[in-house]
């Protein structure tokens, strides 16, 4: 059965705790599945909200994701509380992190995770402030009919 | 007779690209290792192996040198960082670099080192 | 080559997934940062790893991975199984290290990605 659009979903996101990571991401694609989007299209979906799911895990205290689905689009946007990035083009360039040795040991942190979002969503919009946390939000077209 | 090969011969015979550690290609090679986690490899890599990674950053270096590892291969095109390459010529322990993925360049090192009887099957 | 084949190839444990031994792999890639294994735009890829934690099994979801090779006996949690069998994924353990892993299988003629 497919569910009733517009859709929001809405997940709350645990700093520190790896185990979860992901659980958001999963749940979106399945409700993707279930509208019958093309495969491809779910992939680069969930491949973003994934790595912005793990990135709030790895860096931020917590954070929550909200998930708007409507007949065209999906935007995923996750607030989080946390240190902030103090300088955002840094941070979008390939290789560059400030991952812990711990994230980097879980297989995270190796400076690949907003550029591999920003290539798979149709538009990333990141802001930040220091100390106080970020916003991500990744917009990519549905292509339903 | 003991075979021998050096980290000269591996990167001839496999188009490797020396980045850095020139002096340090005459080291042997007696085995390969795969990863991208650092405690794995100096938890179970043994002196050496020749190491397949797409860790750029100075640790590996660190590793490298405490595991006394024949040399590192930077695989899928990946560059050492500046301070990397520095440690690397400082040491005498070459880094070299593929634009293979690591199970391509792998498999190709594995029947090499096979092909001259540096590892069993 | 059948998931079927590179067990045998490998000599592995099937941990979960035996229904679907006959899943055809095409492709290969060994990697312990699952960043990198999120850039891949490949179907019906088989990744072997030495990282073994949940994380591994989120990602080969999000990835459309279909089997998991996990290197040198690494441990695998009731939980990384169970997420595996929600995804239909199927997850194999060999003894092997890694090295030996790709080796073996490239010997077999198991392409890269790409």
């Amino acid at each position: 059965m497919k569910p009733e659009l517009p859709l929001h979903l809405e997940f709350n996101i645990e700093g520190g705790n790896f185990t979860r990571a992901g659980f958001a991401s999963s749940e979106i694609k399945k409700v993707l599945k279930q509208l019958d989007v093309d495969m491809a299209i779910i992939k680069r979906t969930v491949v973003a909200s994934y790595e912005a799911e793990v990135n709030v895990v790895a860096h931020a205290y917590s954070g929550t994701m909200y998930v708007d689905i409507d007949g065209q689009t999906i935007r995923i946007a996750l607030v989080d509380e946390g240190p902030g990035i103090p300088d955002i083009e840094a941070a979008m360039r390939e290789g560059f992190s400030t991952a812990s040795v711990s994230v980097r040991e879980m297989g995270f942190g190796a400076g690949m995770g907003l550029p591999n979002i920003k290539k798979n969503a149709d538009q990333l919009d990141l802001s930040s402030e220091v100390g106080k946390g970020t916003q991500v939000v990744i917009t990519l077209g549905l292509g339903l009919k | 007779m003991e075979k021998k090969i050096t980290v000269a011969d591996v990167a001839a015979a496999l188009d490797l690209k020396v980045l850095s550690g020139e002096k340090g290609l005459d080291r042997m090679v007696t085995g390969g290792y795969v990863s991208d986690l650092l405690s794995d490899v100096m938890g179970h890599a043994d002196a050496g192996q020749l190491w397949m990674t797409l860790q750029t950053h100075k640790n590996v270096m660190a590793i490298a040198s405490l595991k006394d590892l024949a040399a590192i291969l930077l695989v899928n095109g990946n560059q050492p960082e500046e301070d990397t390459a520095r440690q690397s010529d400082l040491e005498g322990i070459p880094i070299l670099g593929s634009s293979l993925e690591a199970f391509e360049i792998t498999g190709k090192v594995y029947e090499h080192l096979k092909k001259n009887a540096i590892i069993q099957r | 080559m059948k998931i079927r084949q590179i067990a045998e190839i490998l000599d592995a444990r099937v941990l979960c997934g035996s229904d679907k031994m006959d899943y055809s792999i095409e492709v290969a890639f060994a990697s312990d940062l699952m960043s990198d294994v999120l850039t891949l735009k490949n179907d019906h890829v088989l990744l072997i790893t030495g990282l073994a934690n949940t994380q591994t099994i989120r990602t080969a979801e999000m990835s459309d991975i279909q089997c998991v090779v996990f290197a040198r006996n690494k441990i695998v949690t009731e939980d990384m199984l169970e997420l595996a069998r929600q995804n239909e994924i199927v997850v194999l353990q060999c003894r092997y290290s890694l090295f030996r892993t790709c080796g073996l299988l490239y010997g077999a003629g198991v392409k890269p990605v790409f």
